[in-house]
């Protein structure tokens, strides 16, 4: 087995606001991340997927391929949005980084080829602050 | 006369914006802009290098005390763009465009007077790890 990551990222903005809170709630467990009109960060995005090289090509899956997947059904639905208001498989969810991890699981597990799992996607908010998923 | 050394100081917020011209049709800002020009905001991790240059001072040996400049910076520019919408929560973007090369502008002249006049002061502001400015140009033949 051999696990084959490729990195992409995106830019967007946010906030961590739980609409069942009060606003004082919201601001002593969210602190600033709940300011009204927003914030944003530049996301880094690894996407590690895992199975055995191709006898023939030697590949476990076309990096070139999971880069145009990760691009079509994740960075095209993120990148210059508000992960608040712009995202569908973020509707009804707070925005935090782990629910996004596992919000972006969902979107490419059922894009990868045959003999080809998804093992992690760990996530940059930024330089020092990320969260990984394994679908645990 | 002490040696000229610069010296920098890095610091970093994170803020939501949109680039749009109120001048302009949606259509003229989405043309131009892009998807930079989206109506709900996106948002970057802004690292921001302020350079300080001038004499080592003779007694302190110091060009600029480096927990001063910090201090500066965090109480003149961080504490009003961090976690901000910069188009909607600043007074300086509320008619200005809120680009890189607008901010590096804004944030020099935040600071500019608080710096001593004999040190020469510049910005450099990351957007992205790969879009940056400065300001100011330096001038060929200026010292």
């Amino acid at each position: 087995m051999v696990y084959l990551t490729r990195a992409e990222h995106f830019n967007a903005a946010h906030k961590l606001y739980n609409p069942a809170w009060s606003r004082e709630q919201n601001d002593e467990v969210f602190g600033k991340c709940a300011n009204d009109n927003w914030h944003g960060h530049n996301y880094e995005l690894f996407v590690t997927v895992k199975g055995k090289p191709n006898a023939e090509t030697g590949f476990v899956m076309d990096a070139k391929k999971l880069g145009n997947v990760i691009k079509n059904e994740v960075i095209e639905k993120l990148d210059h949005k508000n992960l608040n208001m712009d995202v569908d498989f973020l509707k009804d969810q707070i925005c935090s980084t782990e629910n996004l991890v596992i919000g972006i699981w969902a979107e490419l597990k059922s894009h990868l080829p045959a003999g080809v799992q998804m093992h992690c996607i760990k996530l940059y908010e930024t330089p020092r602050i990320y969260v990984e998923y394994f679908g645990e | 006369m002490g040696e000229k050394v610069a010296v920098f100081r890095r610091e970093h917020f994170n803020a939501a914006h949109r680039l749009y011209n109120n001048g302009w049709t949606d259509e003229k800002n989405t043309d131009v802009f892009g998807k930079c020009s989206l109506p709900h905001y996106h948002g970057h991790n802004y690292d921001l290098e302020i350079k300080v240059t001038g004499e080592v001072d003779e007694k302190t040996g110091f060009v600029m005390d480096m927990k001063k400049l910090s201090d500066l910076v965090k109480e003149k520019v961080i504490e009003k763009f961090d976690h901000k919408n910069l188009n909607l929560d600043t007074e300086e973007f509320k008619t200005l465009n809120p680009t890189a090369e607008n901010i590096a502008i804004v944030i020099y002249n935040l600071l500019r007077a608080s710096v001593d006049k004999n040190l020469d002061l510049h910005i450099r502001l990351y957007e992205t790890p790969r879009n940056f400015v400065e300001y100011p140009v330096e001038v060929k033949g200026r010292r």
